[in-house]
């Protein structure tokens, strides 16, 4: 009669089971990478910029400026950060047709006919010194002005969030409200 | 006399481990695929800002980083203190970020190139006069699509 092949021990198989689990926990960086999203403007030559000077009447510019002590400065006059949002929300949105917030035209789209799109443009500009987080705080409040009134609307028109549209509502409510911040080139090189 | 001593004298039959294996096998695998190995040492400190609006960068293989923040403690006696840029392993300068943007380009495919994403990864109390410097040299590459990255803050 044949022996019978002694059976393996798999006493070990933990051990270094736990070795490569310790080599991996060591390793690992579990940071989700995630951030802000935008889109830099098309480089122009600066030899070229000088001509184009298309006029944007004044009250369809929303001013925000962010000096190297890091104070803001909103439309003319000193805000807090916590209030940007609003400030950016009733310009974009302009629900009462104030004559200082932006025009409107009527504009053709799917789904809403015609409707009035606000001509209004977000102009930020800070200076050399200015803290990098404090910029992107100001980026992020004015983000989410945006956001909030594209999720506004996609809930007064559709009953749910703009996330969970399809992507052709999304573009009619992108229309509607749209992402324009322009950066101006930043001041105070020599202070 | 009494109805619960009933140990004559008998061990306890030790645990069996023969599924130990299998739980740290389970708990090896998951580590395994959430894992992301670092590839580049870093050289500088970042403590990255908070913000709301977060998206989340989907394609990892599409995205390329730029670090900007101090030198580490240990780089300090020759870079200096002052907030510096780190392309892959090295410091650079800002004129390096376009030769480095095209680097980048020409390892992936044509049809994933207008999807690259750059992150920006930047010390919250850096100047903007760097960050801009680098967002001109980004705009030069045609490098448009950018990410500031940012950690999640709990809303208001």
């Amino acid at each position: 009669m044949a022996k019978k092949i002694p059976e393996i021990p798999a006493a070990s198989l933990a051990d270094i089971a736990f070795m490569l689990l310790i080599f991996f926990l060591v390793t690992t960086t579990m940071d989700v990478d995630s951030g802000l999203r935008r889109k830099l403007p098309q480089w122009v030559d600066p030899a070229e910029l000088e001509e184009q000077n298309n006029e944007i009447n004044e009250r369809n510019i929303f001013v925000v400026l962010v000096n190297k002590n890091n104070d803001l400065l909103v439309e003319g006059d000193y805000e807090q950060i916590e209030n940007l949002r609003d400030r950016a929300k009733e310009f974009m949105a302009n629900p009462y047709n104030a004559e200082n917030l932006p025009e409107k035209e009527p504009v053709e789209l799917p789904y809403f006919g015609q409707v009035m799109v606000t001509k209004g443009v977000i102009s930020l500009r800070n200076d050399l010194d200015t803290q990098y987080g404090v910029y992107l705080a100001v980026q992020n409040e004015l983000v989410a002005a945006i956001n909030e009134l594209r999720d506004e609307l996609a809930k007064q028109e559709f009953g749910k969030a703009y996330e969970d549209l399809d992507s052709d509502k999304q573009d009619a409510i992108k229309k509607i409200y749209p992402l324009k911040i322009s950066e101006a080139e930043p001041k105070g090189k020599n202070i | 006399m009494s109805k619960f001593r009933k140990d004559d004298g008998k061990e306890l039959p030790p645990i069996s481990t023969a599924s130990l294996p299998d739980i740290v096998f389970m708990l090896l695998f998951f580590f395994m695929v959430s894992t992301t190995m670092r590839e580049v040492t870093l050289k500088v400190r970042m403590h990255i800002p908070e913000a709301t609006e977060l998206s989340k960068l989907e394609k990892k293989s599409l995205v390329s980083y730029i670090y900007i923040g101090e030198p580490l403690p240990m780089y300090q006696s020759t870079f200096g203190k002052a907030p510096r840029i780190q392309l892959n392993d090295q410091f650079a300068t800002v004129d390096e970020v376009q030769d480095f943007i095209i680097a980048e380009r020409e390892v992936r495919e044509e049809a994933e190139q207008p999807f690259m994403v750059t992150s920006l990864k930047i010390d919250e109390n850096t100047r903007m006069s760097i960050v801009g410097d680098v967002k001109q040299e980004l705009r030069k590459s045609a490098a448009l699509n950018i990410n500031y990255s940012s950690r999640k803050r709990a809303e208001r």
